[in-house]
C-alpha cells in the first residue's frame, strides 16, 4: 500500500465507530447484567442457625442462599481422623485446622465442587460424604479424595454469635 | 431451481406474482426435481417439520396454562394434567413430542452420515442442521426444567454448573446463567422465555436449511450428481409428498403408541416430586436423547477436560465434510466405511446405555473405550479411510444401471443381490 494520507473523512469514520461502539456496548451492558443476582436476592445474603440440639457425630443442613450448608458437630475420633491426613495424599490440600475454625463444628455448603449435586452424609469410602449423582468421595474435613470433583467442599464465611448460634454468610 | 419462468394463470395471480412473487415460490416446491430412487430414510426431513409444528402449537396451548413460578409451576402442571380441558393430552403430546423430534432428527443425522450427505457442495446445510441440533437440545433441556421436578431441579443444576469449569470466569457465568447463587426462580423465568424463544429461532433455521438444500438439490442413496430436470427426477408434488406423508402416518402410529399407552416410559419417576434444593435424587440421568453425551462427559476424569470432551463429540460433527476426506459420498460404494459406519451407530448406542448406569466399574470402563472410539472414528478413520479404501466403480446416472448398458451393470446388480 502507497501511503494514503490520513483526510478529514478517516477521522469521521474512525470517531463515528468508536462513538458507536461506546453506545452499543452502554445499551448492551444493561441487557447483560439484568441477569445477575438481584436486589431482593442479594439481601438473603446472612442466615442464623441454632445448633444448641445438634448431638456429636450429627449433621443439620440448612438452606443459605438456596443451597444446602452442612453443619456436623464432629466427634472426638472424627477429629482426630481428620487431622492425621497427610497433606501429599490430598488432591486439594487445605488442612483441617484452616476449614474448621473450632474443631468440633464443620460448617461448609452441602455442594459437590464438580457439578453441584447434594452429597450423602456418611457414605463413601472416606467416612464422610459421598457425591449420588458422579461419584466423587469426600472425607470427615469435606476434602475431596477420589471422583470427579476437583476441589474440597467449600467453607463459607461464617461466625460463632454465641456458643449455640453460627451466623453464615 | 428450475430454470423455467413461472407465469400464474389468472389476472390476479399475475398481478399479486409481480408484487410479491410468492406463486413462483409454491411453483417451485412442487416442481422441484428430486432424485427418483430416494428412499424411506429421505422421509424424515419431513417428519421433522411436522415435530417441529407440533412442539410449536401444543407448546403454545401449554404455555396459556402454565405458571414460570418456582413456588407455582409445578402444581400448574398437575393443574394442566388433571383440570385443563384435554390438558393430560397436550401435554403428553408435548413431552413425548420431544423424544419423537429427537428419534426423528437421529435417523435423519444418521442417514447423512451413510449415504454421505454432508460432503460437498452441501456442507452448509450440514452445518445448518447442527446448529438446529443444538438448539434442540438446548430447547429440550429448558423444557425439561418448567414442571420443575427434582429432576428438572437438578439436571438443570448439573448442567449449568458445566460452565464452572471454565477457569476463572466460569463461577461468575454460572451466577449470571442462575440469576442468583442457585438455580431459582429467576432461572426458571429466564428458561421459560428462551424455551418459548428457541423453536422459532430453530424454525427461521429450517427455512434456511431447505433453501440451501434447493440449491443443489436432494442427495440420493447412489449419491451421484445428476441432471436435474431429467430421467433421474421426479417433481416434488405429488411423488414426494405422497411418500412422506405415507411415511409420516407411519411415524404418527408410533408416536401416538407413546402418547396413549406409555407415556410415562420415557421420563423418570422423580420428576412427580417436587424440586427440593436440599435433596439431590440417588441416581441423575437426563433424558434419553442426551445419554450418549453424558456418557462422554462422565468417562472423563477431570472436570474441565470432561466438558471439553462432551461439546467436542458435537462440535466435531460440524468438521466432518473436512474430516471425512472420501471423495465419494454413498457408503453403498464404499465397503470399509460402511463397516466402521455401524460400529459407530453400535458404539453410539453403547455410549447411550452406560450413560444411563451407575458410572463405575465395568460400565464405566465401557464408556471410556467407547468415548475414545467415537472420537477415533472422527478423526482417524474417517480421514485415512479417504485415502486408503478402494471404493466400488459408481454408475453415471441413477437410471443407467437399471435399464443396462452400462459400464457398471454387473456391479450395480450385485451391490442389489448384497443388500437384499
Amino acid at each position: 500500500m502507497t501511503d494514503k494520507k490520513i483526510e478529514r473523512r478517516d477521522f469521521l469514520f474512525t470517531a463515528t465507530y468508536a462513538v458507536g461502539a461506546v453506545g452499543v456496548g452502554a445499551v448492551v451492558w444493561p441487557m447483560i447484567d439484568q441477569m445477575n443476582p438481584d436486589a431482593s436476592v442479594k439481601a438473603l445474603a446472612s442466615t442464623e442457625v441454632d445448633i444448641s440440639t445438634v448431638s456429636p457425630g450429627k449433621t443439620i443442613t440448612v438452606l443459605w442462599r438456596g443451597k444446602p450448608v452442612f453443619i456436623r458437630r464432629r466427634t472426638q475420633d472424627e477429629i482426630v481422623e481428620a487431622k492425621a491426613v497427610k497433606m501429599e495424599e490430598l488432591k486439594h490440600p487445605e488442612k483441617d485446622e484452616d476449614r474448621a475454625k473450632n474443631p468440633e463444628w464443620l460448617v461448609m455448603l452441602g455442594v459437590c465442587t464438580h457439578l453441584g449435586c447434594v452429597p450423602l452424609d456418611q457414605k463413601g469410602e472416606y467416612n464422610g460424604w459421598f457425591c449420588p449423582c458422579h461419584g466423587s468421595h469426600y472425607d470427615i474435613s469435606g476434602r475431596i479424595r477420589k471422583g470427579p470433583a476437583p476441589t474440597n467442599m467449600e467453607i463459607p464465611k461464617y461466625e460463632f454469635v454465641n456458643a449455640n448460634t453460627i451466623k453464615i454468610g | 431451481m428450475s430454470d423455467h419462468e413461472y407465469t400464474p394463470k389468472s389476472n390476479f395471480g399475475k398481478w399479486f406474482n409481480d408484487r410479491l412473487p410468492l406463486l413462483t415460490l409454491a411453483n417451485h416446491l412442487t416442481d422441484y426435481p428430486t432424485p427418483k430412487n430416494l428412499n424411506y430414510w429421505w422421509t424424515f426431513g419431513g417428519i421433522l417439520t411436522f415435530c417441529l409444528i407440533t412442539q410449536i402449537v401444543t407448546g403454545l396451548v401449554l404455555a396459556m396454562h402454565y405458571i414460570a413460578h418456582a413456588d407455582m409451576a409445578f402444581d400448574s402442571v398437575e393443574h394442566i394434567m388433571r383440570d385443563v380441558n384435554y390438558g393430560w393430552l397436550i401435554r403428553y403430546i408435548h413431552a413425548n413430542g420431544a423424544s419423537m423430534f429427537f428419534l426423528a432428527v437421529y435417523i435423519h443425522i444418521f442417514r447423512s452420515l451413510f449415504y454421505g450427505s454432508y460432503k460437498s457442495p452441501r456442507e452448509i446445510i450440514w452445518i445448518i442442521g447442527i446448529i438446529i441440533y443444538l438448539l434442540m437440545m438446548a430447547a429440550a433441556f429448558m423444557g425439561y426444567v418448567l414442571p420443575w421436578g427434582q429432576m428438572s431441579f437438578w439436571g438443570a443444576t448439573v448442567i449449568t454448573n458445566l460452565f464452572s469449569a471454565i477457569p476463572l470466569v466460569g463461577e461468575g457465568i454460572v451466577t449470571w446463567l442462575w440469576g442468583g447463587y442457585s438455580v431459582d426462580n429467576p432461572t426458571l423465568t429466564r428458561f421459560f422465555t428462551l424455551h418459548y424463544l428457541i423453536p422459532f429461532l430453530i424454525l427461521g433455521l429450517v427455512v434456511l436449511h431447505i433453501w440451501a438444500l434447493h440449491v443443489p438439490g436432494n442427495n440420493n442413496p447412489v449419491g451421484i450428481d445428476i441432471k436435474k430436470p431429467s430421467k433421474d427426477t421426479v417433481p416434488f408434488h405429488p411423488y414426494i409428498v405422497i411418500k412422506d406423508g405415507f411415511a409420516l402416518l407411519m411415524f404418527m402410529i408410533v408416536f401416538a403408541f407413546f402418547v396413549f399407552y406409555t407415556p410415562n416410559i420415557l421420563g423418570h419417576a422423580d420428576n412427580y416430586i417436587e424440586a427440593d434444593p436440599l435433596v439431590t435424587p440417588a441416581h441423575i440421568v437426563p433424558e434419553w436423547y442426551l445419554l450418549p453425551f453424558y456418557a462422554i462427559l462422565r468417562s472423563v476424569p477431570d472436570k474441565l477436560l470432561g466438558v471439553v470432551a462432551m461439546l467436542s463429540a458435537i462440535l466435531i460433527l460440524a468438521a466432518l465434510p473436512w474430516l471425512d476426506t472420501s471423495k465419494i459420498r454413498s457408503a453403498v460404494f464404499r465397503p470399509i466405511y460402511r463397516q466402521f459406519y455401524w460400529v459407530l451407530v453400535a458404539d453410539v448406542l453403547i455410549l447411550g446405555y452406560v450413560g444411563a448406569m451407575p458410572a463405575e466399574g465395568l460400565y464405566l470402563l465401557v464408556a471410556r473405550v467407547a468415548t475414545a472410539y467415537y472420537f477415533l472414528h472422527f478423526l482417524v478413520i474417517l480421514p485415512v479411510l479417504g485415502w486408503r479404501e478402494k471404493t466400488l466403480p459408481i454408475p453415471l446416472s441413477i437410471t443407467e444401471p437399471i435399464l443396462g448398458g452400462s459400464p457398471n451393470l454387473a456391479t450395480a446388480k450385485k451391490k442389489e443381490s448384497l443388500d437384499n
